[in-house]
């Protein structure tokens, strides 16, 4: 076994532990896994389905059914864009062609540089100021395309 | 004792920088050689003033808003944080009009204190809903809630206590609460201030309604796109149990009450009921049929009660008042105070808890302040990415549950998210398919491949082509999809299509 398959095992192994004796852990699991890994990678869902006597197939199915949890790394910082209706009110559209032009891809995808993954999202609440924007675990607000190249630029300064 | 100044935690206020708002204050203070004790506070849900910060004037609480890191230093040259004659002094925040004007029942609390606090909780009569319902059978809290007249506020408007009778009568030893804090629709936010501003207020809830049905455990499944939230909530349980209120004996009556904070993974799906319990049960988020109603077998067979989190919130304050009380707010059948969330392009966006009754045009145009391009309003979406777009003809129709689907709306969640004369119905038409393409949860046909077609459909009509037909085909599908769909989002996906095409048809030309 390698250096990393051995610490995989041992994540999955304390994720599992974490959330002992809950109902239905599979979710709470995969976050947790997710916040220590930044990704649940393919070799985590046969550890998860023995430990929890899931199938693989039940933990892959609930694994990409759910839009938050990812099987690849992403980049150093997520942005999350809102394209729901009270932001699309107040310019998202326009946003998201700034973003997916500036940035250089498209949802789900990671800048050249590793920098920034974009991600879509409906609603983060913040719809009487919007358009929204959740860079990491920060909500920003009534973010224009000026804004939103100032906050990228924010992140490449702390590289 | 320093001045005591109140600088929001909640998740828009630190979306618009309140943190180096009161960090900013804090040094500032030093600076002047004042002394200040910063507070942060729950929002009051006047998002359009945030951040809001407030002094505690002997008494009064003076407001300044919306105040950013810039304004600081000539704030502090007028003289804050004493009396400060400055542009952004608002004076007392009780005297300021959008909120004076509000009837708040279930944000009575919200902003006033630091959130997490049992003593201010306790002080501003929180748990008195509570040690009443001590004292009670579950039948008499049972009864106090139909008495009530409450009706469910996520969206569906089903009698609580009618849903709660049916889990106390329902057979079994073991028995849950799950609280519905899945607030997916787009426009809508009053969950969240709840949670963030006054969270107690939900435990409490959630504790009677315990009581009141026989469950000793329940769930708080909250999305996962509310990390403010998540904060507020996990700190609010802990305090919570350690002060006797959760746990195996709650507050000395040998009653039992555990509370689980349950993050979900940002599907809009899992605020439907049935799917939340799937979820919750570590499965895939997919829509069960029914009956059987979760009130008799819900969460792993069991019987559940679940409501949303200003429905369980409201719970406290019929307890604590008298169910009288809470039903004398209110026109027709929808009892207590109609929560709106006015959102999307408005001047002045936030909360608004104002008794049943009043007009579309009341809110966008009164409270709202219009749009904040300043351009005319032209539609006004209702009731979430469900709801139907309303053109200026049915805004004087009342708001309630009754009237407004009357005239062929729907008020769901209480989200009115407002568009200028720049939107394209024909976009907005669009996106209600393609939403329901990427949210669906599979299980219905009309509703997984239905949104995609219908999303196909609309692009024909967008680029011209064979217009006739492709309205006569996208009229089909939504019937399909109406009829053949098991919940509200195949089911109600159609709505917003519906009324862009009949409302804006001009768009479609």
């Amino acid at each position: 076994m390698t250096a990393s398959a051995v610490s995989l095992a041992e994540i999955v192994e304390s994720a599992v532990a974490s959330q002992r004796g809950r109902i239905g852990p599979l979710l709470p699991v995969l976050h947790a896994i997710q916040d220590t890994l930044d990704y649940i990678p393919s070799d985590a869902v046969p550890m998860i389905a023995s430990a929890l006597n899931l199938s693989r197939a039940e933990v892959h199915g609930v694994m990409t059914f759910y839009h938050d949890f990812r099987s690849t790394p992403s980049g150093e910082h997520v942005v999350h864009l809102c394209r729901a209706e009270a932001c699309q009110a107040a310019g998202a559209r326009e946003l998201e062609r700034h973003a997916r032009e500036s940035l250089g891809v498209g949802f789900g995808e990671t800048t050249a540089d590793g920098l920034v993954t974009l991600e879509p999202v409906y609603c983060l609440g913040n719809c009487a100021c919007s358009p929204s924007i959740l860079i990491d675990d920060e909500i920003h607000a009534r973010v224009s395309p000026a804004r939103f190249d100032e906050l990228v630029e924010l992140l490449r300064e702390e590289g | 004792m320093g001045v005591k100044v109140f600088v929001p935690r909640d998740a828009t206020a630190c979306a618009l920088g309140a943190d180096a708002v009161a960090e900013g204050i804090r040094a500032k203070a030093a600076a002047h050689g004042i002394d200040v004790e910063v507070v942060r506070n729950g929002s009051r849900g006047a998002f359009w003033l945030e951040p809001l910060v407030e002094v505690d004037g002997g008494g009064e609480r003076l407001g300044y808003g919306p105040v950013g890191v810039a304004d600081l230093d000539s704030l502090f040259e007028a003289g804050f944080p004493g009396n400060a004659d400055h542009p952004l002094a608002l004076g007392p925040v009780t005297g300021v009009d959008w909120l004076a004007s509000q009837q708040r029942l279930t944000f009575t609390r919200a902003g006033w204190t630091d959130p997490l606090s049992l003593d201010d909780y306790r002080r501003l009569d929180g748990f008195a809903g509570l040690e009443r319902a001590l004292g009670l059978t579950p039948q008499e809290i049972v009864d106090e809630i139909k008495e009530s007249g409450l009706r469910g506020r996520g969206g569906a408007a089903f009698p609580t206590g009618i849903k709660w009778q049916t889990a106390l009568d329902a057979p079994g030893d073991r028995k849950f609460i799950v609280c519905n804090a899945d607030e997916g629709d787009s426009g809508t936010f009053a969950d969240r201030l709840l949670m963030e501003a006054d969270p107690y207020q939900l435990i409490e809830g959630m504790i009677i309604a315990g009581l009141a049905v026989g469950a000793r455990e329940g769930f708080i499944y909250l999305r996962s796109e509310y990390p403010h939230c998540k904060q507020v909530l996990t700190e609010a349980l802990a305090r919570a149990e350690s002060a006797g209120y959760l746990g195996d004996d709650i507050r000395g009556s040998e009653s039992a009450f555990h509370i689980e904070l349950r993050i979900g993974a940002g599907n809009y799906i899992c605020g439907e009921e049935t799917s939340l319990l799937d979820s919750l049960e570590g499965k895939r988020g997919l829509v069960r049929f029914k009956p059987p109603l979760p009130a008799i077998e819900g969460l792993l067979g069991l019987p559940t009660v679940i409501n949303n989190v200003l429905t369980l919130a409201a719970v406290s304050t019929v307890l604590a008042e008298g169910p009288a009380h809470y039903r004398d707010f209110g026109s027709g059948r929808s009892r207590g105070t109609l929560t709106v969330q006015l959102a999307g392009n408005v001047k002045r966006g936030g909360v608004v808890e104002i008794p049943f009754g009043a007009t579309l045009r009341d809110l966008v145009e009164g409270y709202g302040g219009g749009t904040a391009s300043g351009r005319p309003v032209r539609a006004v979406q209702v009731g979430g990415p469900l709801g139907g777009y309303l053109p200026e003809a049915l805004w004087d129709t009342p708001l309630d549950y009754e009237a407004l689907a009357e005239a062929g709306g729907m008020l769901g969640h209480g989200g009115v998210v407002v568009f200028d004369d720049t939107v394209d119905l024909r976009q907005q038409a669009r996106f209600a398919m393609e939403f329901c393409a990427i949210e669906s949860c599979g299980k219905c046909t009309p509703c997984r491949v239905g949104s995609v077609r219908g999303t196909e459909i609309i692009d024909r009509l967008i680029a011209g082509q064979d217009r006739e037909r492709n309205l006569q085909v996208l009229e089909d599908l939504c019937d399909t999809m109406v009829e053949g769909s098991l919940c509200a989002m195949g089911g109600l996906t159609p709505f917003p299509v519906r009324t862009a095409l009949k409302h804006f048809p001009e768009d479609f030309q």
